[in-house]
C-alpha cells in the first residue's frame, strides 16, 4: 500500500496548535484514509476523515490490544518495552468493559459538578502563591502542572505530597527516552501504587483508590496487580493531559487577542471554548488501533493485521464537518469533536476535564489579566510530535 | 419521539447528560438514564445532537 509519497509518522509540529502540514490530507490527494510510515519503516493507515474516524472508533474489527504484536507503536521506547500491557485503554471489550464500569460512577457529569468547589478552591489558591511570588514565572510548573495533579490526587486519594515523585516518573513513563527508562517508571510507578494499596488497606482514606479496595479488591473483582496498573493509568491520565490543554490553551489564546477578549466578555461562552480549544489542539494527536479483520473503509481495504493511526488534529480540522477549521472560533459549536477519541475508549475523565478548563482558564486570565509571554512565542519549547501535545514550558510574565 | 437506551453499550461518557441535560442524567452506576418530566423538556435538536455525540451510538429515537 506504500508509494514514494507515503508520509511518516509521527512528526514534530511546526506551530505548537497546528497539526503538522503532511498530515493533512490535501498533501495526500484528498484521501480521508491514506498509507503513512512509522518509525521502524512500517505502513500502516492514516486516517484523516472525520466520518471514516467515527465509523472505524466503534468498529469492532479494529482492536486496542497492546499485546497484539501487531500494534503499531509510534517509538521504540514504547514498543521495545518487554511488557505491553496497558489497563482500560489497552484492552478489548469485555474485558474493557468490566475495568470501565467499576470506574465510571466516579466520573459522571454529576459526580465531576460536585468537585468544581475544589477546583476552584486549588485554581485560586495556586494563582494567589502566583502573585504572592511576581512574575516571571514558568506557567506550567506553577499552575498547568499543579492544577490537574493536585485535583486527581484528591479525587484518588493519592497524597499530593509525592507529586514530584509521580510526575517524573509520569514524564519518564511518555517520554523515555529509552525503553528502559519507560520501564522503570513503570515499575517505580508498581511499587508506589503496591505500598499505597497496602497503606490505605490498613488506614482507608476518602478517594476513589479506597473505594476501589473495599468494593472491588476485598470481593475479589479485581486483584491487587490489576488495581496497582489501574491507578497508574488513572493518576497519569488524570493530569497530564489536562496539564497539556491549560498550558497550550493559554499559549493559544494569548496568540488570538480577539479571541481571548470574547472569551473574557462572555461567561456563558466557556463551555463552547473549551470544546473548541479541546478540538482546535486535539493534544492526543494519534490514536493506535491494530485490525483484526478486514475492513472496507474511505476507498481502501484495511487487512487483518493492518496497523491504523487516527489523527485526532486533522480529523478534527475536516472541512466537511467545521468551516474554517483552521480558525479559532470559540462560539462555534465543536461538540462532535474526537480529542476524547470515540468509540468504547473514549476518555474516561473527559467531563473532568472540561471541569478542569472551564474553571482553570478564565480565572487565570482574571487574576492575571495583563498575563503575556516572557519571551517570544517562538521560543517557547513544545513536545515532540511522538507524545501527548504541550508545552514543555512557558515563561510568563504580567 | 420515543427515546431508547441501551444500557448494555453505554459507557457513561455523560455526552448525553451533558448535551441534553434537562432529558438525560446518568444513574448512581454512571448509565445513561431519562429524567422523570423529559418528556416536558423535549428539544428536538438537542436530542438528536445527544444522539449524535453519543460514542457507543447506544441512544436511538423513532
Amino acid at each position: 500500500m506504500a508509494d514514494a509519497e507515503t508520509v511518516s509518522f509521527p512528526q514534530n509540529r511546526t506551530c505548537p496548535y497546528h497539526p503538522p502540514t503532511e498530515y493533512r490530507s490535501e498533501h495526500r490527494g484528498q484521501q480521508p484514509v491514506s498509507p503513512a510510515r512509522l518509525f521502524d519503516g512500517r505502513t500502516v493507515w492514516l486516517v484523516t476523515g472525520h466520518t471514516e474516524a467515527r465509523s472505524l472508533l466503534v468498529d469492532q474489527r479494529l482492536s486496542s490490544d497492546r499485546e497484539n504484536p501487531a500494534f503499531p507503536f509510534f517509538a521504540e521506547r514504547l514498543a521495545g518495552t518487554t511488557l505491553r500491557r496497558v489497563e482500560l485503554l489497552g484492552v478489548d471489550d469485555p474485558e474493557h468493559n468490566v475495568q470501565r464500569r467499576m470506574l465510571i460512577p466516579s466520573f459522571t457529569v454529576r459526580r465531576t459538578a460536585a468537585l468544581r468547589p475544589r477546583i476552584q478552591e486549588t485554581v485560586d489558591r495556586l494563582l494567589d502563591t502566583m502573585v504572592e511570588q511576581g512574575p516571571p514565572a514558568d506557567l506550567v510548573d506553577s499552575f498547568a502542572l499543579p492544577v490537574p495533579s493536585m485535583v486527581i490526587c484528591a479525587l484518588l486519594g493519592v497524597p499530593y505530597d509525592d507529586h514530584e515523585f509521580f510526575e517524573a516518573q509520569s514524564r519518564k513513563l511518555l517520554r523515555g527516552p529509552k525503553s528502559s527508562d519507560v520501564e522503570a517508571a513503570r515499575d517505580a510507578l508498581d511499587e508506589y501504587f503496591r505500598v499505597l494499596i497496602e497503606r490505605k488497606r490498613a488506614t482507608p482514606g476518602e478517594g476513589l483508590l479506597d473505594e476501589l479496595i473495599a468494593n472491588q479488591l476485598e470481593s475479589g473483582a479485581v486483584d491487587h496487580d490489576e488495581l496497582v496498573r489501574l491507578a497508574q493509568i488513572l493518576l497519569i491520565a488524570g493530569h497530564e493531559t489536562t496539564a497539556n490543554m491549560i498550558s497550550l490553551g493559554t499559549f493559544t489564546l494569548l496568540q488570538h487577542p480577539d479571541q481571548l477578549a470574547r472569551m473574557r466578555e462572555s461567561e456563558g461562552l466557556m463551555a463552547s471554548a473549551v470544546e473548541e480549544l479541546l478540538r482546535f489542539l486535539s493534544i492526543a494527536d494519534g490514536i493506535s488501533r491494530v485490525a483484526v479483520d478486514d475492513i472496507e473503509v474511505g476507498g481502501v481495504t484495511i487487512r487483518a493485521g493492518d496497523g491504523v493511526i487516527l489523527t485526532t488534529s486533522v480529523i478534527n480540522r475536516d472541512g466537511n464537518v467545521y468551516a474554517h477549521p483552521d480558525d479559532l472560533d470559540l462560539g462555534r459549536n465543536a461538540r462532535n469533536h474526537v480529542a476524547f477519541g470515540f468509540g468504547v475508549h473514549q476518555c474516561l475523565g473527559q467531563n473532568l476535564a472540561r471541569a478542569e478548563l472551564e474553571i482553570a482558564l478564565p480565572a487565570l486570565f482574571d487574576r492575571l489579566p495583563d498575563l503575556r509571554l516572557a519571551v517570544p512565542a517562538e521560543e517557547i519549547p513544545f513536545k515532540p510530535g511522538d507524545t501527548i501535545q504541550g508545552l514543555l514550558e512557558m515563561p510568563v510574565t504580567w | 419521539m420515543r427515546i431508547s437506551i441501551d444500557k448494555d453499550r453505554c459507557i457513561g461518557a455523560g455526552q448525553c447528560a451533558l448535551t441534553a441535560p434537562k432529558v438525560f442524567t446518568q444513574d448512581d452506576d454512571g448509565f445513561s438514564a431519562l429524567l422523570p418530566d423529559y418528556e416536558e423538556a423535549l428539544d428536538g435538536a438537542t436530542v438528536k445532537e445527544a444522539v449524535r455525540v453519543c460514542p457507543v451510538q447506544a441512544i436511538s429515537l423513532d
